[in-house]
């Protein structure tokens, strides 16, 4: 193992360590926290294939969350699945709705990407409210309790919660962490940096950026089933725009184009809202500044401005 | 010898030292007791502040404040004084659920109550029953009794929509007429309405002959008024958000200065909007479902001034301090009730702490009368302890002059239905 490949995994087996034993240490309040982070974070980690790695901008990734938390959701609540066979089958519609609407709109690039991929989450949103004799529309529902236990353990216990949140967030990390490493990982981020030349090296553009955007698609799947069984609701709201910006807020917090740059800007991003709701009604202001601070002095987000002045082992 | 025994015996510094030392252990815990006694009781209040309910979290986080201070003037909750800690949830059920977490792991709040939204309470409520925590909603939501919540999820201070729509078919079969054509928009709420219409005024005598769902994202509803059909008796309209002031325009221009229907509406529509706005003019001479009348009427009880003065709203239902803040009247009085409420539970239950939630829920529960007074001033209530549900009295009013009069009051039967849950029977 090279030097940087050591440092590389020491660094991420180290955060891992350390989110292990956090739920030992901290209060029951902040390991909570952390367990809705890192399955946000791995949300993030899906749209940050698609748009650090590979470059594409994508306005409509809560299309994606949504299909893997409805997935999941309508097979437990209308067909009576068990958490297990749910899962995987949100996982699986995130990455088939990915394949749809890549397969559509990466016919565009740029702006109009942008454009195509939020009027197809739209369109997502838009059916959940459709069909709300099923859905609940916005107002969501429930997932019972007792469907909520995966290889018999309780995924409404705290402790349990944690630690399904942790092993999804540390398979996506490690995953993602091989896969940008991987030659594939390279062809995703010369994609990003030079299509053409991409092109007249003999790769695909059309197949690359597809399979990213599907494996960016798996991700957000498997973290919106795993929203809802491990809190227990399903609801239109997390297909909403507001839902497509997120992952988009975090990435740019964190560093676009590094492994563990989600992970940073969701625990910052949560904590800045919560701390700043505590002292100011203009809790949303201060998010607003924080971001145009960063815009102005870190445009790289934080792990990006760290690689850029002396990490540069940083995946 | 004698130094070493004189140097055992105690001096008078030390037994004066040994004394005070003992007697500062003694009064500790009876000093501890006394602090935990003392101790505030501490709710959390999950507000919309921001987000689309942030109309209605501005006057909830008012009335819960002018009700909050009534209770401490009364002597708190069994003597010991009480605060609301306001958490802005965004009106957002993720935000929800993480304030419920914030109440629950790290306030240590004793109840957390005042969600209004129905998407806020149904992704909050999964964690309140998981944190142990009692959560009294203000959502108007059927969800409660419908028996999709949990234990430790009750609405005691307002009635659900399927109450309210029942009670209003007999009035509205009786007096504007038998053939509805119902507008509403086309998700779970305005289906709450159409579930619970359609079989009500059917049972009235009535019907309904012809449902207008308009899709939530319309800006102009021009093209939907041509489907009322021409022997069309009422319409039932329960648009909201700020295309009401749209549709009740272009309802104007459909019909002009000739015949229309009658008209009836939730006043849900128009909750924090002055009636008398340009542009309403057409809303002269229909009628609204009012959970509490927001001008204040001839015969309004005894207690309406006093709860008006400490809400702050005048005889308009506007802000005290500002004529153009017209507050959500027809809701914000279940904040008020359901922190009554709350006090009565803990006294019932001999609430002492945190460990004492399962006892409040069960004191709850066990409710059943709500007489009118400071503490209802909305109205007479019964509590059903098994669907978590409260039923009470609603109120028809008429746009008259540009004011809401009111015409029609109904009983709390007339809103009943057969319980569809037994929370009793569930576990904590």
């Amino acid at each position: 193992m090279t030097g940087t490949a050591t440092k590389v995994w020491a660094l991420h087996l180290g955060v891992l360590a350390a989110l292990l034993a956090a739920q030992f240490v901290l209060p029951a309040y902040h390991a909570g926290n952390l367990a809705r982070i890192m399955v946000l974070a791995v949300y993030a980690m899906g749209f940050n294939i698609a748009f650090g790695y590979t470059g594409l901008l994508s306005l409509g990734h809560a299309l994606f969350f949504g299909a893997g938390l409805y997935g999941m959701g309508m097979l437990v609540a209308l067909a009576g699945w068990g958490a297990g066979a749910a899962l995987v089958a949100g996982i699986a519609a995130g990455g088939a709705m990915a394949l749809a609407v890549g397969l559509l709109a990466l016919r565009t690039a740029g702006v109009s990407f942008m454009i195509v991929t939020l009027m197809f989450a739209q369109a997502g949103y838009l059916t959940i409210l459709y069909y709300t004799p099923y859905t609940r529309g916005e107002e969501g529902i429930v997932i019972d309790r007792a469907a909520r236990v995966l290889l018999g353990f309780d995924l409404s216990q705290d402790i349990i919660r944690y630690f399904a949140a942790f092993a999804l967030f540390a398979a996506a990390l490690l995953v993602k962490l091989a896969l940008v490493r991987s030659p594939f990982g390279r062809v995703m981020v010369a994609m990003r940096e030079n299509e053409e030349r991409s092109r007249m090296l003999g790769y695909d553009p059309f197949r690359i950026k597809l399979a990213a955007l599907v494996v960016s698609g798996i991700y957000a799947g498997a973290a919106g089933a795993a929203y809802g069984l491990l809190f227990g609701y399903v609801g239109a709201s997390f297909a909403s725009i507001q839902y497509s910006i997120l992952p988009l807020l975090y990435v740019l917090l964190g560093g676009a184009g590094t492994v563990l740059g989600p992970f940073l800007g969701a625990v910052l991003m949560f904590y800045l809202i919560d701390l700043a709701s505590g002292i100011t009604t203009a809790h949303l202001l201060v998010v607003g500044v924080a971001l145009l601070v960063l815009v102005l002095f870190a445009p790289k987000g934080i792990l990006g401005a760290l690689r850029d002045r002396g990490l540069k082992w940083l995946p | 010898m004698t130094s070493r025994l004189i140097g055992l015996t105690p001096s008078r510094r030390t037994v004066l030292g040994g004394l005070a030392a003992s007697g500062a252990a003694l009064a500790l815990p009876a000093r501890f007791a006394s602090a935990q006694s003392a101790a505030p009781i501490k709710l959390g209040f999950q507000l919309h502040r921001t987000g689309i309910g942030a109309a209605y979290g501005r006057w909830y986080e008012r009335t819960a404040q002018a009700a909050l201070t009534l209770v401490n003037e009364a002597g708190g909750i069994n003597g010991r004084p009480v605060e609301i800690l306001f958490e802005d949830d965004g009106t957002d059920p993720k935000r929800g659920a993480e304030v419920m977490e914030k109440f629950a792991s790290q306030s240590n709040c004793d109840a957390v109550f005042g969600a209004l939204f129905s998407h806020v309470v149904v992704g909050t409520a999964p964690r309140a029953g998981e944190l142990k925590m009692p959560y009294l909603v203000c959502s108007e939501g059927h969800h409660v009794a419908s028996g999709k919540m949990n234990r430790w999820t009750l609405q005691p201070g307002i009635t659900d929509v399927k109450s309210q729509v029942q009670a209003m078919a007999p009035w509205i079969s009786s007096t504007l007429g038998k053939k509805v054509t119902m507008i509403f928009p086309d998700y779970a709420f305005g289906h709450d309405h159409r579930d619970a219409f359609v079989p009500a005024i059917q049972a009235a005598g009535g019907e309904v002959i012809e449902q207008i769902a308009i899709p939530p994202t319309e800006t102009s509803f021009t093209r939907y008024l041509p489907r009322i059909p021409s022997d069309t008796e009422v319409i039932y309209h329960v648009m909201v958000g700020p295309a009401v002031l749209t549709f009740v325009k272009e309802l104007g221009e459909f019909y002009g200065s000739g015949d229309r229907p009658q008209i009836f509406g939730f006043i849900d529509s128009l909750e924090a909007v002055n009636i008398a706005s340009p542009g309403l003019e057409f809303l002269e001479g229909t009628h609204f479902w009012e959970g509490h009348c927001r001008y204040l009427q001839e015969d309004a009880g005894e207690h309406e001034a006093t709860y008006r003065a400490a809400v702050g709203v005048d005889d308009t239902g506007a802000s005290l301090a500002d004529a153009k803040d017209v507050s959500t009247y027809a809701h914000m009085f279940s904040v008020w009730e359901t922190l009554f409420i709350l006090k009565a539970g803990m006294e019932a239950a001999g609430y002492q702490g945190p460990a004492d939630r399962q006892k409040l829920v069960e004191a709850i529960e066990a409710m059943t009368d709500m007489p009118y007074g400071i503490e209802h001033p909305q109205g007479a209530k019964t509590f059903n302890g098994k669907t978590h549900q409260v039923f009470g009295l609603q109120y028809i009013s008429k746009v008259e002059g540009g004011k809401l009069v009111k015409v029609h009051t109904t009983s709390p039967e007339d809103g009943m239905y057969p319980d569809e849950a037994d929370y009793t029977s569930m576990s904590f």
